[in-house]
């Protein structure tokens, strides 16, 4: 009676978001990797598989037989023909993985100046980290359009300062470099959370420990504080590399023609060329691409773990 | 010249001082200790010793050098820390290596050394395993592996008993003081349990309020208390207020007010009618319905005040003529005996002229 009750109150609790995420995130995952295998519609999206008569009455087109004229691997292979698009994710992967290090090399003093100060200084310091988020996403990156442009204060003596050298002004908008200070800037926060809340439960004796056995401050950072941390970081990383990844808004709004990614790429298959079975292909293989990694960090993890 | 010598160190935390003008030296291959209760300032004299802290006056000299200069990562002292501070994600072999890498020991040697230290503390079959595997009094062994495998010239131990049960304490006990046998290694020893300090230590350093109080050897210091704190602080005393009534000669004679004269060891400098305390340990007391006594006793009446039956002994509270409460203990070698008297008994008590020792104050 009492297993009864728990277990009804287990569904009962888990129930409405499990439905919500099967709902709204597992189905449009099928949709979309059915979509990946249909052809084109005449007019961009996709074609019908049904047809609808003047009577109103519906009738499904695809049967057993007739399913190669529905279903094609043509997406697909369109991707694999051209080099560019595996060199688009290669590009897309070099930014994100640029963005993750950058990320974990600015967030780890700061994380760890957080966890190391006094209570009281600690909450104000995290509301700090998060205060960006209280302002849209896009005001944030527009002001970045303002601070990088080339009328800005920072433009201007920052090439004035290079025309003392002789150089020519640079112009830092609508580059690889703006759309990398715009990834950093909005994943920052979620790399500093992570590692803050690992960094805060570190044993302050095991640093002492180390010291008394005969670690200088280097080493007990890279044999102590470092390989603990790791949790914090893979989880920062899991926040910062994927979102990054697919990431459409910032090399739009920061980048040049010369630094769009995959993000971009799949955005204008679905709104701009309106070629839904190519946008799928696209998304698939993002998500697998992200899987393999994934798997691969988790195997290289527990054979790191073996060997040790 | 000893091995360690503390000169005159003193310890300001803000307006706190922690050590107040301690000195004290500690020679070679002693089990020193340092006893008292929590915030006496044995642990802020650990931590100067281990270098964590620095002296505001003073010096630490180690094998005659200075150590002020000198970081606690170059100091030839390893601590064993009361969490024990073990590395969660290194293995029990790779915690205890950890300070031959430090020091550089070739790759070579560190296996053997590993094997040596792991046989000291009985771990060889744990070496592959992690700190959360193990059990308190394995993960404390693994502390002190750690500590000793680099043969540090003084192991500094932060009450590394204190986190065990009672019966592992006393098994932990027994190797502590054959594993410093075995290894001649210098340990100093910071406890607030007395028992663990009585029990361990060649010699003891008991401090209160940043200052030693008294530093003899264990028996010294129980039997031999020089101040009331010590006595109190130190197993369990009965304190007698008392006035110096007769000096002179191989005793002195004592007024306990409203009991009587009271024969004792003489005290150097003692005067008639200066007033003091008598300490005198329960254990050294006599206790019976009617008692014989020689002349080398002292010899009172009581009526017994509260009975405490702790299975061994029997703990009797009695109160002399003046009010004052007694503590005594007989053991209960009878058996199913849990009392000889009851409440309100009328007993006798007795103790030789030199179980008691004399405070003047």
């Amino acid at each position: 009676m009492q297993n009864r009750i728990q277990r009804a109150a287990k569904w009962l609790i888990s129930g409405p978001p499990l439905l919500y995420l099967l709902i709204f995130f597992a189905a449009p995952s099928l949709i979309m990797g059915f979509a990946a295998f249909r052809f084109g519609g005449d007019y961009g999206g996709l074609m019908p598989l049904t047809q609808t008569d003047d009577a109103g009455k519906t009738t499904l087109l695809i049967n057993l037989h007739n399913w190669h004229d529905f279903l094609t691997l043509e997406s697909f292979g369109r991707f694999f023909e051209d080099s560019i698009y595996a060199g688009l994710f290669l590009k897309s992967f070099w930014y994100a993985g640029l963005t993750t290090i950058i990320c974990i090399v600015m967030a780890y003093p700061l994380a760890w100046l957080i966890a190391r100060s006094p209570k009281k200084t600690r909450d104000l310091l995290v509301l700090l980290v998060i205060l960006p988020f209280w302002s849209n996403f896009l005001i944030r990156v527009y002001a970045w359009m303002i601070i990088l442009g080339p009328q800005s204060y920072f433009s201007k003596v920052l090439n004035s300062v290079l025309a003392v050298f002789g150089v020519e002004p640079v112009s830092m908008l609508f580059s690889q470099f703006a759309v990398i200070v715009g990834l950093v800037y909005v994943h920052l926060p979620f790399m500093v959370l992570p590692l803050y809340a690992n960094l805060e439960k570190h044993d302050m004796a095991l640093l002492d420990a180390a010291q008394d056995l005969g670690a200088n401050a280097w080493q007990r950072f890279w044999k102590v504080t470092w390989p603990l941390s790791l949790p914090g970081i893979w989880a920062g990383t899991a926040l910062v590399f994927i979102p990054a990844l697919g990431m459409f808004a910032i090399p739009d709004l920061l980048g040049g023609t010369n630094s769009i990614m995959v993000g971009n790429l799949i955005k204008q298959q679905f709104l701009d060329s309106r070629d839904w079975p190519f946008g799928s292909v696209l998304s698939i293989m993002l998500t697998l691409a992200v899987l393999l990694l994934a798997a691969f960090a988790a195997w290289a993890g527990s054979r790191g773990k073996e060997k040790q | 010249m000893a091995l360690l010598e503390i000169r005159d160190v003193v310890k300001r935390f803000g307006d706190f001082t922690a050590v107040n003008h301690v000195s004290l030296s500690v020679e070679a291959g002693e089990f020193f200790t340092l006893l008292g209760p929590s915030g006496c300032g044995k642990t802020t004299l650990l931590r100067m010793l281990a270098g964590f802290e620095q002296p505001n006056e003073g010096q630490i000299l180690l094998d005659g050098k200075d150590m002020s200069q000198v970081p606690p990562e170059k100091r030839p002292v390893h601590t064993v820390f009361q969490s024990y501070a073990l590395f969660p994600h290194m293995t029990v072999a790779q915690n205890i290596a950890f300070p031959l890498q430090m020091a550089g020991v070739p790759k070579a040697d560190i296996p053997t050394r590993l094997d040596e230290v792991l046989e000291d503390v009985q771990l060889q079959q744990f070496a592959k395993r992690y700190p959360h595997e193990l059990s308190g009094g394995q993960r404390q062994r693994v502390a002190i592996a750690r500590a000793l495998v680099n043969r540090p010239r003084v192991l500094l131990l932060d009450e590394p008993l204190s986190a065990l049960d009672a019966k592992l304490r006393e098994e932990m006990q027994l190797e502590l003081i054959n594993l410093q046998k075995e290894v001649g290694i210098t340990f100093v020893y910071v406890t607030h349990d007395q028992g663990e300090a009585l029990a361990l230590s060649h010699r003891i350093a008991v401090m209160n309020k940043g200052e030693v109080a008294q530093l003899d050897a264990p028996e010294t210091i129980y039997s031999y208390p020089k101040n009331r704190f010590v006595a109190d602080f130190i197993g369990q005393c009965n304190l007698l207020d008392a006035k110096v009534a007769e000096v002179g000669g191989a005793r002195m004679k004592v007024e306990i007010p409203g009991v009587g004269l009271c024969e004792t060891l003489p005290v150097e400098g003692a005067k008639v009618g200066q007033s003091g305390t008598l300490t005198l340990r329960p254990e050294k007391i006599r206790l019976a319905a009617s008692l014989t006594h020689d002349g080398d006793e002292v010899h009172f009446k009581g009526k017994v005040h509260d009975c405490l039956y702790l299975g061994d002994v029997t703990i009797y509270i009695v109160e002399l003529e003046n009010g004052t409460l007694v503590e005594t203990m007989l053991p209960n070698s009878a058996p199913g005996r849990a009392r000889f008297f009851d409440d309100n008994d009328l007993v006798e008590l007795a103790w030789r002229f030199d179980a008691g020792h004399f405070l003047l104050d």
